[in-house]
């Protein structure tokens, strides 16, 4: 934990595939063991990915009389087929999920910079048991949940709506418990002193100094929050009854279940697959140079 | 003067409850709350008099332990519990023997391409689940997938992945895929936090790449073995997503294939919210005892070892 502020170390982002070529040229033996282990499951990990990139590029006929992986001539087409589905339903779902993750991780951030900050900061009476009961939400089981939040969603006439699948997701225990760790270690007590005793009320020594201290942990909480609501399924499928509010994955599993019983309808499901997985993808592989693992394997050490 | 020392302190003191306020009331309206309803609904049953008709006629009267019993003697919920005992006993193992596996080949000398391939064992962490297991879904359709391609190529006999035993192996491997490189992540992040120092002595001693790997990574890496352990226990009793995506594809997964899959139909299916309810709440206390008694076992176990 005291290596929170030091992204230099951080193993992955650290290092990039060119960096060993830094290092004196002498001639070093491979490990062979290691490296064809890591190989093989490097290559389990990207067999779907590479199928389903080859897949999308097949044309219905070709997918069931073609080898694998062998590219196809049909991804345009394919493209064109997925958007015309149901006037663009498709594009709806991404721009769903694109939302409820988008917004939902900013307001998780901003809550659990304000609890984090507080947690972090002051010595009020209570403190630490606000603290662990907050932190017991991170092993309630969605199942025990899920249930009776529609049923009082259901209550306040909320479900189907957008706010039935923000409004549980804001707050993530595992985003306060990194707001206070991060909170701790970038702000120090006597700036907020300082800031004290220049007369700054508190919401603005937090809003003014101790916030943009914090913003880099902040966006890492942005970035787990964002991962976890996009992929989350069981409370948009409990939650949400028409097909234009669905997010992605959501979406896709209904087309799936269309298209089990007509091998027409595959192509769609693979292509949307692909695209669906694209930017997450991206995404991932721009943010894990900045992902701060420390912070991530501190949150498992203690 | 005095007067605003005291305000300011008035202000520090009220600060930081009402910074909390926002979590708070998040954490009594979608934590707390539906807790609470959903102990109350599992003791509840509704009573229907006459015909059921009317407003009058649906009343929710006290049931005492009757919605508990009737699920702990539910078969359906018992073999699906079992089904995902059997699956956690392959995913478990597995997922966090290869993450520890990969983490200690990532950190060996000499290793080639570590970055490049790390980055690959952990992409999957990106793929919502669901895409996750529609993906290896289709790897698993014969008519589509590179594996019975080969296979019919050589003239192999073709398993039925989606069906009997097979089935669990396909359910892991989904998981299994999904997991490991997280795990990876975590472990590998503690093995780098090992001073070098501790390696040494070993070396010196003549020790060999694998006794220190044995003797002295995986014991100093144990706390973060355990975590990974308890948490993965308490999804992979969870599952969900993975079973409820492939159930298209196949007609050996039922819709109450998993405990969790139970209480979906009989809450959204059959409308039985009571006896849903009762079964979320057994669920969910299960996962905790398990999980939490994994975590006690461990404890001792290693305060053993370092009384030894």
């Amino acid at each position: 934990m005291s290596s929170l502020a030091v992204p230099q170390t951080d193993p992955v982002a650290g290092s990039t595939p060119g960096a060993a070529r830094g290092r004196p040229p002498l001639r070093r033996r491979t490990a062979l063991i290691p490296t064809v282990t890591l190989l093989l499951g490097a290559l389990y990990c990207l067999l779907p990915v590479a199928w389903v990139v080859i897949a999308a590029t097949k044309s219905g006929r070709e997918l069931f009389s073609t080898f694998t992986f062998l590219p196809g001539t049909g991804f345009a087409g394919n493209v064109r087929d997925l958007s015309a589905y149901r006037d663009g339903v498709y594009w709806q779902w991404m721009g769903n999920s694109a939302l409820h993750a988008g917004l939902g991780a900013l307001l998780s951030a901003c809550v659990s910079a304000l609890s984090g900050y507080a947690l972090a900061t002051y010595r009020f009476r209570g403190r630490e048991t606000i603290f662990s009961v907050l932190l017991a939400g991170v092993l309630m089981p969605p199942v025990i949940l899920a249930v009776p939040q529609y049923l009082l969603l259901a209550e306040a006439d909320l479900t189907d709506s957008l706010l039935s699948v923000l409004l549980p997701q804001i707050l993530s225990p595992y985003g306060v418990y990194l707001a206070r760790v991060y909170a701790a270690a970038a702000v120090p007590a006597d700036v907020v002193e300082a800031g004290r005793m220049d007369g700054a009320s508190e919401w603005r020594i937090f809003t003014r100094i101790a916030l943009p201290m914090m913003i880099p942990g902040m966006v890492t909480v942005f970035l787990f929050q964002f991962v976890a609501i996009w992929n989350n399924f069981l409370l948009p499928y409990i939650m949400l009854s028409d097909d234009e509010r669905f997010p992605i994955t959501l979406g896709l599993f209904t087309l799936l279940e269309q298209g089990a019983n007509s091998p027409a309808l595959y192509t769609l499901v693979i292509t949307g697959a692909f695209l669906a997985v694209l930017p997450l993808v991206a995404l991932f592989l721009v943010i894990q140079r900045f992902w701060s693992l420390d912070l991530l394997s501190g949150a498992v050490k203690s | 003067m005095k007067s605003t020392a005291r305000r300011e302190s008035y202000g520090v003191k009220r600060a930081p409850y009402a910074f909390l306020l926002p979590a708070t009331i998040l954490f009594a309206l979608f934590f707390a709350l539906p807790i609470g309803y959903a102990v109350w609904l599992s003791f509840h049953k509704v009573k229907v008099s006459g015909l059921g008709l009317g407003s009058g006629a649906r009343r929710e009267v006290w049931a005492g332990p009757e919605n508990y019993t009737d699920a702990l003697t539910d078969s359906e919920l018992v073999h699906g519990a079992l089904r995902v005992l059997g699956y956690g006993c392959i995913v478990v193992p597995v997922m966090l023997g290869l993450a520890l596996l990969f983490a200690l080949m990532l950190d060996t000398e000499k290793v080639r391409l570590a970055p490049l391939t790390r980055l690959a064992i952990f992409l999957p962490y990106a793929v919502p689940g669901v895409m996750a297991a529609l993906l290896w879904g289709f790897l698993y359709l014969p008519d589509v997938s590179p594996f019975y391609f080969v296979l019919d190529r050589l003239g192999l006999p073709q398993p039925d992945l989606l069906d009997g035993g097979p089935l669990y192996l396909a359910l892991s491997n989904i998981a299994v895929w999904g997991g490991t490189g997280f795990n990876m992540i975590v472990i590998y992040t503690s093995l780098q936090a090992i001073p070098a120092e501790v390696y040494e002595a070993a070396r010196l001693d003549g020790a060999s790449p694998l006794q220190i790997a044995l003797r002295i990574k995986i014991p100093m890496v144990a706390p973060s073995l355990v975590l990974t352990f308890f948490f993965s226990i308490i999804a992979t009793l969870q599952v969900f997503n993975e079973p409820t995506t492939l159930k298209p594809l196949t007609n050996s997964v039922s819709t109450t294939w998993s405990p969790l899959m139970k209480v979906h139909r009989d809450a959204f299916g059959d409308g039985d919210t009571h006896s849903a309810a009762a079964q979320a709440v057994i669920i969910a206390i299960a996962t905790l005892l398990l999980s939490f008694g994994f975590l006690r076992a461990a404890n001792r176990r290693q305060k053993q070892e370092a009384a030894r």
